[in-house]
């Protein structure tokens, strides 16, 4: 037939190929449909800030799997691609780098904490690709970065809104507290942390007597509360990260602090291993938190978070109350995955585009973001802590002991003041 | 800031009682780096693990960190031997102990670490004594014994290895095995098996340094890198080769941290204790007590 009919043996031979490179080209697709989303990030799974940073990974990992469970995004399972940053910024460059030339992956998250997060996000412009990063305060005041979004719920002025509540409540005590000392470690966060302290008592009016960083690695606090005390301050705010907080708590008791109010955005005092350890030393401080189990604070869904995350957390000797920062590392991954699925494609813009748009229901509660990737409306807690005896995990799980004094719409109790006389 | 007695006094004290942790953490290496000259950039790692079995120990029995040091210092004494002899037959033998040592003993300090890190997690561990929380104040000066307990046993482990060091045979013949071997041989003495034991006492001082480690300040596995620096500095201002050295560097060291502190701000106290080493090296460049 084929020497009868040539025309018709070519036709038939192009129909064969075009039928095979359909064929081929529908299976290279179902094969790219099937390919897992990867997702990239660093996160500290060594060094001082690892304890936070395991807890952040398996709080995204319960999500992970929460997700797959469902049948994942845009119809792939979804993958996460890990690097350890040992809480150390210089390995980040390396690890973002490696995640987007090597492990092609599709979406980066940040690691935990404004150190590392700050040296992703040039990274992140260059390539332009969305960050949804965890606990960064104040990082990008500087890159203006649309493609940027930030979890912890510090509001539109994050250096402000993380302290602006501690000096609300110096404000309210009769008389009204007039010196204050700024004490905080030589790092980013807390540098960031003592600038919106700096605003937040020229706005209220006070003076500051006291002003000085430390080392990160002080071993004893000592002398740096009594230089303090001998300025005899209404106010002692502290920015601090989780080891130099138990030094400074410590040493607090030790000199026996005599002052109206004492406390600050102390990271390490929102997880068991510090609750438990510094246990009755932490009465009578007011302290920046996240989540605690009062009365007033109803986050829908973040009890069934907690009961996914606990028990795993207890397996793995993680932080088994996982309150501080482990359900919003679960609500980053919900923003972003919602995005997704909404905007139906992995195009960066139109996430962007997505997540500045729209109101996220998490499991921290409802989250929109402001035109700089913050919180468009802050909501972090200050709490006394009260009535703590010996160091017993179960009391934190209970009401009462970390009382919330601020925002007034969340309040399950009144400050009581002075510090000193509330310490026993 | 106004200079007051209470200040002063309180500062110093405090700059003492700091200095009895910093010889605790700093003599093994003025054993190990000043007397034997192995650069055991791991040390810092067995003090971290010392303070780990110290909360083992009182986890599981409550018992007190310092007095679990003490009782499985043996223990960490063996570990210190067995050590030794890898890094003796595998570098020191060949003559190849300088740049391959030095990996040799961050791979332990990396190894350490990661042990550490799958037993016992990532978190911070610290362990409350029943005298943790109390301070005696005597006048207007604290003494915190979270601080004074450590201190005390410290100089008494310090001083008493001083003494060995410097009134016994073994302890001449450490002293005499980084600077002439061979004679030391002709003496009849083994130089192999007295550095051996000379380190192995090294490690065993890092195990009671651990224990003082967590009574002071939360612990979590990678919290050794932080005392590299501090304890070379500590061993080189003082002089190497010399406990007493050791003792003078970390008083130095603990009362201008202290003092920094309190009159200047503490942000300045690492460039203070820095600067005063540099100080130190350029009029003397052995070291306050070196030879």
């Amino acid at each position: 037939m084929t020497r009868k009919h040539p025309r018709l043996a070519a036709g038939l031979h192009s129909a064969v190929q075009l039928a095979t490179g359909l064929l081929l080209a529908a299976g290279l697709a179902s094969a790219h449909a099937a390919d897992p989303l990867k997702i990239g990030f660093g996160m500290s799974m060594t060094g001082p800030l690892a304890g936070n940073g395991k807890a952040a990974l398996l709080a995204m990992e319960i999500w992970r799997d929460d997700v797959n469970a469902k049948g994942g995004l845009l119809g792939r399972k979804v993958e996460f691609v890990t690097y350890d940053d040992q809480t150390n910024p210089s390995t980040v460059p390396g690890i973002y780098n490696k995640l987007l030339d090597i492990d092609k992956v599709d979406i980066i998250m940040s690691g935990y904490g404004t150190n590392v997060i700050a040296p992703a996000i040039p990274i992140a412009m260059q390539r332009k690709m969305v960050l949804m990063s965890l606990f960064g305060t104040d990082v990008n005041a500087k890159f203006k970065y649309d493609g940027y979004f930030q979890i912890m719920p510090n509001g539109a002025d994050p250096s402000l809104g993380l302290v602006n509540g501690f000096f609300e409540i110096a404000a309210a005590m009769k008389p009204k507290a007039q010196t204050v000392a700024l004490v905080g470690a030589d790092a980013e966060y807390p540098h960031a942390a003592l600038e919106g302290a700096r605003r937040s008592v020229k706005n209220h009016k006070m003076k500051i007597v006291y002003d000085k960083t430390y080392p990160p690695n002080t071993t004893d606090c000592a002398p740096i509360i009594r230089a303090i005390q001998a300025t005899n301050p209404d106010v002692v705010f502290v920015a601090s990260y989780p080891p130099d907080s138990a030094c400074i708590v410590r040493a607090a008791n030790e000199v026996g602090l005599k002052t109206k109010q004492f406390g600050g955005p102390m990271i390490g005092l929102g997880y068991a291993a510090l609750k438990t350890q510094l246990g009755p030393l932490l009465n009578g401080m007011t302290s920046w938190e996240l989540y605690v189990p009062e009365p007033t604070i109803k986050f829908p869904f973040i009890k069934e978070f907690l009961a996914k995350y606990q028990p795993r957390a207890a397996t793995e000797k993680l932080d088994p109350l996982g309150f501080y920062l482990p359900p919003y590392a679960y609500a980053q991954m919900q923003i972003v995955g919602e995005a997704i699925q909404k905007v139906g494609s992995l195009d960066q813009g139109k996430i962007a585009k997505y997540i500045h748009a729209n109101k996220f229901s998490t499991v921290v509660g409802d989250v929109s973001f402001a035109k700089n990737g913050e919180w468009a409306v802050g909501r972090p807690l200050y709490v006394q802590y009260r009535g703590i005896v010996g160091n017993d995990l179960e009391q934190w799980k209970q009401p009462g002991k970390a009382v919330v004094v601020w925002p007034a719409s969340l309040k399950s109790g009144e400050h009581r003041y002075p510090y000193d006389q509330n310490r026993k | 800031m106004e200079v007051t007695a209470d200040l002063l006094v309180n500062a110093l004290i405090s700059g003492i009682l700091l200095a009895g942790f910093y010889a605790a953490v700093s003599v093994g290496i003025g054993i190990a780096f000043g007397m034997l000259d192995v650069v055991n950039i791991a040390h810092p790692a067995f003090i971290v693990l010392g303070a780990y079995v110290a909360y083992i120990a009182h986890e599981m029995l409550g018992a007190d960190p310092i007095v679990t040091a003490f009782v499985l210092s043996p223990a960490f004494f063996v570990l210190g031997l067995v050590i030794y002899r890898i890094y003796y037959y595998a570098f020191e033998r060949h003559g190849q102990e300088s740049l391959r040592s030095l990996a040799f003993f961050f791979g332990i300090l990396f190894i350490t670490e990661v042990v550490l890190i799958l037993s016992f997690g990532v978190d911070y561990r610290l362990v409350n004594t029943s005298y943790s929380s109390t301070t005696w104040r005597v006048g207007f000066v604290d003494f915190p014994l979270r601080l004074v307990v450590p201190f005390a046993v410290s100089l008494a482990m310090t001083l008493g290895l001083h003494f060995y060091f410097t009134r016994t045979f073994f302890g001449r013949s450490v002293l005499a095995v980084a600077q002439d071997p061979l004679a030391l041989q002709l003496m009849g003495v083994n130089p192999r098996r007295v550095k051996e034991l000379a380190f192995a006492l090294s490690i065993a001082t890092a195990g009671v340094a651990g224990a003082f480690l967590i009574v002071i300040q939360p612990v979590q596995p990678a919290l050794g890198r932080v005392f590299i620096g501090l304890v070379f500095a500590i061993t080189v201002l003082g002089g190497l080769g010399s406990i007493t050295g050791t003792m003078v560097g970390a008083a130095i060291l603990g009362i201008a941290e202290s003092f920094t502190a309190t009159f200047f701000g503490p942000s300045w106290s690492p460039a203070v204790s820095f600067g005063l080493l540099l100080a130190a090296l350029a009029f003397k460049p052995t070291g306050l007590l070196g030879r």
